[in-house]
């Protein structure tokens, strides 16, 4: 079967764990892998799975991606450079699947919204944060059955899989997630916290989820609903769990719905404990799929974006 | 009749927590009128720092860490607005917090920032370490749960923090843990490492009692700035109680520049009748201390407990064992329903 080719920019741990995701995928194929420095270990290791090469940056990529037939890019690299990445491949036609916090495109969860963004043509979506990704489900489980005042959420992640670009922009992190949080999740307001967890042996993935609906919460449905959601993020991440809740009480702030999550990933390229890279990357390689199942199927046509 | 002690003559800055780490004792519900009483009080009796705010800090207000009685900017500005001498200080927590806040905390008047990490997480506070020193801020770099690093462990964050900009190293011995010999190794090895001109505190908690005497071994080990809370109101057991620690180093002549009658008499007349309960090592503080558990866990443990069933000392216990740190108090929660479904006492929602 024809598949839709894809390249990767940024070469540490996201850019890393894709390439396995997108190598397993029906209609994705990672070709190129993109870095900054030729020493660099997410390169070789690429080039050892077979992708081509370049550490010239999205530059080094631009005069082969038309002859390579490169249509999906992943951008894991700053939110500082992806503006620019994103241009240069939209020009191009390139459809970009950005999973930096910088979030210039429409924000995407796949169970919440990846369909209108399909249906849409996007040609840039976002994919906010590993904490949006484990959290902003449930959140939206909760505001579909009554409304939302405010949610918070709480990601503790292990030190061994926040590499180092996630760790030099928490604020990012922080303002990015927390938009996401009422733009997709459904809140009126949205508050979100990290937390960097350097225990040995490493944590798996954990997320709180506090929902504080208008009026007191229907229980029933309201537990229906997030075991529904639960199950739909299961199929792109088989590791998402309910540990604890839904469980409800009255606050100052109002009544609160609690729902305690933990994400174990599929140890690719990180151990198991690293579920906040996989419920990225897997969400990533979920939205690239639905487009490319558009595009296979002649539903839809990725067009060169003008320069401005 | 002051004994004659090999640390005389040494100055130590001191550093009042009683109304940000007595937050957390509080519930954070101490007023703005109560921290302008106390504030004032304080600058009255040479305190040259006071930290305000929220426990957790700035971002602190939410479900996790509980909502105060006004924003961080109303407490900041009002004590700030009062003092004659005393810099305003703050609680910074990356992930938490972030630098629209500082930069806020900065307008409503607020001079002097801990900038505070886990003890191993050093990196994630670049960004708000040179934020701070570029508003012109007295900046200290605070690693928290210091028993949890080894002195060359600690010696390397605090290297790396004071590249970031931070003019200050502390140890910072949240779960109240360490005891003397473990802050000495501590102190010791950041002296070894840092600029002459970087400084070195202490941030101790009195979960073993030992909130003093471990003050005293920084101090003997290069320290010059000291974190206390007057009356000792703060997290756990409470914070090394800062007017019993001018009283010592008053009888060592070390020189504080504080008043220690005045600062007695804020921690009789105003303080401990603000307290909800007397903070002092109990059964539950002192399991914080043994276990090396974050202090400000105590309450929410106290009240975990009430609501599920199980002890707040099995659960303090079992948060030791997961090697939960600051910040993860929806862990807490989440621990005690683990364990009640273990013993019986609830159901799985899912189930």
């Amino acid at each position: 079967m024809k598949k839709i080719r894809c390249a990767l920019i940024g070469s540490g741990n996201i850019g890393t764990d894709l390439i396995y995701k997108i190598q397993r995928s029906p209609v994705l194929e990672p070709v190129w892998m993109v870095g900054i420095d030729p020493q660099s270990e997410g390169l070789a290791r690429a080039r050892e799975m077979g992708l081509k090469t370049t550490a010239d940056g999205v530059d080094g990529l631009l005069p082969h991606v038309l002859e390579d037939n490169i249509q999906i890019a992943f951008d894991a690299t700053s939110a500082y450079v992806h503006a620019e990445n994103s241009r240069k491949l939209n020009e191009l036609g390139v459809m970009m699947i950005d999973l930096t916090p910088a979030a210039i495109g429409p924000l995407c969860v796949p169970p919440v919204n990846l369909r209108e963004h399909a249906d849409k043509m996007e040609m840039n979506v976002n994919m906010i944060s590993c904490a949006g990704q484990a959290t902003i489900p449930i959140v939206y489980a909760v505001s579909r059955v009554q409304g939302v005042e405010y949610a918070e959420i709480i990601a503790s992640l292990a030190s061994k899989s926040v590499g180092p670009g996630t760790r030099a922009n928490l604020d990012e992190f922080t303002y990015t997630t927390s938009n996401a949080i009422k733009v997709v999740g459904g809140a009126r307001t949205g508050k979100a916290m990290a937390i960097i967890n350097p225990a040995e042996p490493p944590l798996i993935m954990r997320n709180t989820i506090f929902c504080v609906t208008d009026e007191k919460p229907d229980e029933a449905r309201i537990a229906a609903s997030v075991l529904e959601m639960i199950k739909e993020v299961q199929k792109y991440v088989p590791g998402y769990r309910l540990v604890n809740g839904p469980v409800f009480d009255e606050t100052p702030r109002g009544h609160r719905v609690s729902v305690f999550m933990e994400v174990a990933g599929l140890g690719d390229y990180l151990p198991k404990y690293a579920g906040n890279l996989d419920i990225m990357t897997a969400a990533a390689t979920r939205t690239a799929e639905m487009f490319a199942e558009e595009i296979l199927a002649g539903k839809i046509q990725l067009k060169a974006v003008e320069p401005v | 009749m002051n004994s004659t002690s090999n640390l005389k003559g040494r100055k130590v800055v001191l550093h009042d927590m009683c109304l940000r780490d007595g937050m957390h004792a509080k519930r954070e519900q101490i007023s703005v009128e109560q921290m302008v009483r106390v504030g004032t009080a304080l600058d009255d009796a040479g305190i040259p720092y006071i930290q305000v705010t929220h426990g957790a800090g700035l971002g602190g207000n939410s479900l996790q860490h509980g909502f105060a009685m006004a924003t961080n900017e109303e407490y900041i500005d009002a004590v700030a607005s009062k003092m004659k001498q005393a810099k305003v200080s703050i609680l910074l927590v990356p992930g938490l917090g972030t630098m629209r806040e500082l930069q806020s905390a900065y307008d409503a008047g607020a001079r002097s920032v801990h900038v505070a990490t886990h003890c191993t997480e050093a990196d994630t506070s670049p960004q708000h370490m040179a934020f701070a020193r570029k508003l012109g801020m007295d900046t200290t770099g605070f690693l928290m749960m210091a028993h949890l690093n080894d002195p060359a462990g600690i010696a390397r964050q605090g290297k790396l923090m004071e590249s970031y900009g931070a003019q200050t190293i502390y140890v910072t011995d949240s779960a109240g843990y360490m005891l003397p010999e473990d802050v000495t190794a501590r102190i010791l090895a950041l002296r070894e490492v840092l600029k002459p001109e970087t400084g070195i505190g202490f941030h101790g908690h009195h979960n073993l009692g030992m909130g003093i005497a471990n003050s005293i071994a920084a101090v003997a080990a290069g320290a010059s700035r000291i974190d206390g809370s007057v009356a000792g109101l703060g997290a756990g057991a409470g914070n090394a109680p800062l007017e019993v620690f001018a009283a010592v180093c008053e009888r060592m002549g070390i020189e504080t520049g504080v008043d220690l009658f005045k600062l007695m008499d804020v921690a009789e007349d105003l303080v401990v009748p603000m307290m909800d309960h007397v903070v002092r090592v109990d059964r539950d503080s002192l399991t914080l201390g043994f276990a090396g558990v974050y202090s400000t866990f105590l309450l929410h443990a106290k009240r975990a407990a009430q609501r599920f069933g199980v002890p707040a000392r099995d659960i303090l216990v079992e948060l030791g064992r997961k090697k939960m740190i600051a910040g993860q108090e929806d862990m807490i929660t989440d621990t005690a329903m683990t364990m009640a479904k273990a013993r019986g006492l609830l159901q799985d929602v899912a189930a």
